[in-house]
């Protein structure tokens, strides 16, 4: 039981070991949130799929104290995320503006929704046709049965 | 066309094969320069062992490569003599020293020789962080105006010459 008990502890002391290495003073609590939505949102340039906020990288470590230095500077989110855009290209955040580049990464959920849709659509109708076939069948079956029967009678 | 619907799935296949396909030959390491096409950022720097400082304006005139590097970063030890063979072949290349020691720098081009016409000092990594540097070597063409023209993350070897950035250099 008690060492159940540890394993548990264990468990929530790994929860907040891959926090970064440095903490920054902030003037206030809403800078901090914006720090960390931000240092969440922005992605490591030399990593390949990791934010600002989880990277260990020189780099990533630079842009938090950029980030920081700007947010107790007074710049509004969309100003830092424009600076490291200027420098870095929109690789830098993990949602880019809509570009050339970028058309199809944001075009591409609703045009596989609405292919979805048409195949479905599509497949329903045939669907129906083939249910109508098999029922005119049936009765068809059914009424030359009854006829018969009459008949006989 | 019943034919279509019965090969759709074919050519479905084909059309991911071929999209996974191109994805493998991509590196996905190889970012493209924001700087591309827009002058080299406003810098006033001083050289390595020397007073003097440098502003973007005083290395036009001639195309150039801009070299990244430090004494901390090992993958600019392995492209230092090809940056000397370039140097010696005429090609003028601006070294950036990027986050270092300016001792232990200039003790480098002692040790292992200098490729470069000159070398700012960048201590706090300023310039570096307007050029989009996120790590070194790393190599900057940049033309007889001071445009950026390419940038290459990583080591600059014959093959990197040849393919990417001999093609600045030719006069014609």
């Amino acid at each position: 039981m008690r060492n159940i008990a540890l394993v548990l502890l264990l468990m929530l002391a790994a929860s907040t070991a891959h926090a970064v290495i440095e903490t920054y003073e902030f003037s206030s609590s809403a800078l901090e949130a914006r720090y960390k939505a931000l240092s969440q949102e922005l992605r490591c340039p030399k990593c390949q799929n990791q934010n600002i906020a989880d990277s260990n990288a020189d780099i990533s470590r630079d842009l938090r104290a950029i980030v920081h230095e700007q947010l107790e500077a007074g710049a509004s989110d969309e100003e830092i995320i424009v600076f490291l855009v200027d420098r870095y290209g929109e690789f830098v955040r993990y949602r880019p503006g809509i570009d050339s580049n970028t058309i199809w990464l944001w075009s591409m959920p609703v045009l596989l929704f609405l292919m979805g849709l048409a195949v479905m659509l599509l497949q329903m109708r045939k669907g129906r046709e083939a249910t109508n076939t098999v029922a005119d069948e049936r009765a068809d079956m059914l009424r030359k049965k009854h006829q018969e029967q009459t008949l006989n009678d | 066309m019943p034919w279509l619907s019965r090969f759709l799935p074919l050519i479905a296949f084909f059309a991911l094969a071929g999209l996974l396909a191109r994805g493998l030959t991509l590196d996905p390491t190889d970012l493209p320069s924001a700087r591309l096409g827009k002058p080299i950022p406003e810098f006033d720097l001083p050289l390595l062992d020397s007073s003097d400082r440098r502003v973007p304006e005083d290395w036009e005139g001639r195309p150039a490569l801009v070299n990244v590097w430090a004494t901390w970063c090992f993958s600019c030890r392995v492209e230092h003599p090809y940056l000397l063979e370039l140097a010696d072949r005429g090609v003028t290349i601006y070294g950036l020293n990027y986050k270092d020691e300016p001792d232990k720098a200039s003790q480098w081009l002692v040790d292992l020789g200098n490729p470069y016409a000159e070398t700012v000092v960048d201590i706090d990594g300023s310039l570096g962080l307007d050029l989009g540097v996120y790590g070194a070597p790393e190599t900057y063409v940049v033309d007889a105006a001071g445009v950026v023209r390419h940038r290459h993350v990583g080591v600059v070897n014959a093959q990197v010459w040849e393919e990417q950035l001999q093609q600045y250099f030719r006069e014609d």
